[in-house]
């Protein structure tokens, strides 16, 4: 067995043999032509064929992976048209008296160079897209027709390269992956591979004697094998089943709406710690961020998140959601976490101490910078506020407050702000006793099912003794939901569930039967959950 | 003659596919349109020439508008730029 480690482009696994592609040669012949203006006839007729060509390729690949990754042959049809890069094929046919091959070889040649000259490696990739609709004009030229893909059985293709032109052309069928030693995963031969699924990597060291070997493609990691041996093709033919049934959820759901047979729409967002799982959202097509747990930013430090360091964040995520609901919660740490530099006393019931809001309440200035950063961070997206650990009213009126002094202070330092949902998490019996009071000052709930549960068993979840006390799905528990949800509708406030309970695929139904309008869970159950929300009545 | 400035939010910058819809916008009218960032001008109407810009994200781009309709045309070029880039 061999291993090579290359750059992942899709994150697939592919098992089959390999079939080593070389590309053909390329080589112009330079020809001495009398009758030039024969010849930039000959050019233009090959060019409207190139640009037909393209056109039908664009609408193939319109087809197979989507008009915005089809554009490639449309922005390719119109380099064709580019007045530059045509006045440069017909100068150097007429000054030179050469063939036509020939000038659109070396014109392609220029202009590529131009662009892998760049600075920016986005720019430089398209010097690939130069040379390859110089070579279909070449092609046209000659007489040559591309009819080099057909394979008998599916393959693992190795070449050095592959123009886009060429991945749109090959039958998918037959196409487990792709391994090339160029390109760079901004080429948009990288981005087709990603639309279309199919395993790829690059800047492998590609060997001609591979061809016709076993092999696999581990996109996860980004290894080749060549020849594995059976406990790691056991171990990948395992976590290729996995995925592929993932991804069977996520073309059957990708981009569903989250609605009951009769209508009933569902907010199913999902719940995230850190920026990087922006990610993982997105990918799992979830239409928002119910739960954003401000606290690894104040964790991974070791001093405050500056207001700076926080809108940088807030931004980020909102900008990434682009106009999807962001629902931040504000600080939510007490003395079960160690952040040195808060200076938290020890306390002997640390779950029902000086933690969350009432941190907040009391040193305001930590308060302030956190909302100072969320509302500056509002313009950029959809961005939403909830406070945890709510018990009354009374804290509610005082956040209030708080806000409204922030927002002035912006308005006075001349920021601007979007229009900021406030809510409040419902994880205190006390807050549930007092929705109806409570959902008359926010905008939404998120019942925080976790602690809700705790305190309303009086059950410590970490304490594995109460095991055989604890049940998730105790009654009070639900009934609890319920009473806010009715509480909350009567005061247009609307409700979701961020807690372990709301991804708990068993409750579903039964929340839906009791009116709540989201969900927010780990973003790998937002796909299993839309698929029983889509198929209640 | 008629400019503005416009500070590129697109997150790649000018990159293939809106460069090819500007074309596209800027043969409509007959008034020359150049693009000019960090000291480079194109000329709007050429797909090469614009890319090899490199207009990135953050960057400051001025648009010049020179002829017939320039109202109309910078009232477009305007739109294009907000919408698009």
């Amino acid at each position: 067995m061999e291993k090579y480690s290359g750059k992942t482009i899709f994150q697939g696994i592919a098992i089959g043999k390999i079939k080593f592609y070389q590309n053909e040669e390329k080589t112009v012949k330079r020809c001495r032509i009398e009758d030039t203006t024969e010849e930039v006839n000959r050019y233009e007729t090959a060019k409207e064929t190139a640009i037909a060509q393209l056109n039908e390729l664009y609408q193939k690949a319109c087809k197979e992976v989507g008009e915005v990754n089809a554009a490639v042959f449309e922005v390719h049809a119109m380099m064709l048209e580019d007045a530059d890069y045509n006045d440069s094929v017909k100068n150097i046919i007429e000054q030179q008296n050469v063939n036509a091959e020939y000038a659109v070889a070396i014109t392609g040649d220029n202009f590529s160079k131009m662009f892998a000259e760049m600075d920016d490696e986005y720019f430089k990739a398209r010097s690939a897209d130069i040379l390859d609709i110089s070579d279909r004009v070449v092609a046209v030229l000659s007489g040559n027709t591309k009819e080099k893909y057909n394979f008998d059985e599916p393959v693992i293709l190795v070449s050095d390269d592959l123009a886009p032109s060429e991945t749109v052309q090959m039958d998918k069928s037959k196409l487990l992956a792709f391994v090339t030693r160029y390109g760079s995963s901004n080429s948009h031969t990288a981005i087709l591979a990603r639309t279309m699924m199919i395993p790829a990597l690059i800047g492998i060291e590609i060997k001609e004697e591979w061809d016709g070997k076993n092999a696999i493609v581990d996109g996860i990691n980004g290894i080749l094998y060549i020849e594995p041996e059976a406990d790691i093709l056991q171990e990948m033919q395992e976590k290729q089943q996995k995925m592929l049934q993932e991804r069977k959820l996520l073309a059957e759901l990708k981009g569903k709406e989250d609605v009951t047979k009769s209508g009933k729409k569902i907010k199913l967002f999902a719940n995230i710690g850190s920026v990087s799982d922006v990610t993982d959202v997105l990918k799992n097509d979830a239409a928002g961020i119910g739960l954003f747990r401000s606290e690894f930013l104040y964790l991974q430090q070791d001093h405050l998140p500056t207001e700076e360091e926080q809108f940088q964040v807030y931004k980020t995520v909102a900008e990434n959601m682009a106009g999807r609901k962001v629902i931040i919660r504000t600080l939510d740490i007490g003395a079960d976490k160690q952040v040195d530099y808060l200076h938290l006393a020890k306390e002997d019931n640390p779950a029902m101490g000086y933690r969350a809001i009432r941190i907040c309440l009391t040193q305001t200035d930590i308060f302030k910078t956190q909302l100072r950063a969320l509302f500056r961070a509002s313009k950029f997206g959809n961005i939403a506020i909830m406070f945890p650990m709510i018990i009354s009213v009374d804290e509610v009126k005082k956040i209030k407050a708080i806000v409204n002094e922030v927002k002035q202070e912006l308005d006075n330092a001349g920021f601007s702000y979007g229009n900021v949902e406030l809510g409040i998490m419902i994880e205190t019996p006390a807050a549930v006793m007092m929705s109806d009071e409570l959902s008359k000052e926010v905008d939404f709930f998120s019942i925080g099912t976790n602690d809700l549960t705790q305190y309303t068993l009086a059950i410590d979840r970490q304490n594995a003794k109460l095991d055989e006390f604890y049940d998730s799905h105790h009654p009070a528990v639900l009934r609890m939901i319920q009473m806010v949800i009715q509480n909350a509708h009567k005061n247009n406030c609307w409700v979701g569930i961020c807690g372990e309970l709301g991804a708990d695929l068993t409750l579903t139904r039964q929340f839906i039967e009791m009116g709540i309008d989201e969900l927010s869970v780990s973003p790998s159950f937002v796909l299993p959950i839309r698929k029983i929300i889509r198929e209640l009545d | 003659m008629k400019e503005f400035n416009y500070t590129i939010t697109d997150e790649i910058g000018i990159h293939a596919r809106p460069a090819g819809m500007l074309v596209k916008e800027a043969g409509n009218y007959p008034a020359k349109i150049t693009i000019t960032c960090n000291g480079k001008s194109a000329d709007a109407k050429r797909l090469m020439a614009l890319m090899t810009l490199g207009v990135k994200h953050g960057d400051i781009v001025t648009v010049q508008v020179e002829g017939e309709q320039e109202e109309e045309t910078m009232a477009a070029m305007e739109h294009f730029f907000q919408t698009n880039l």
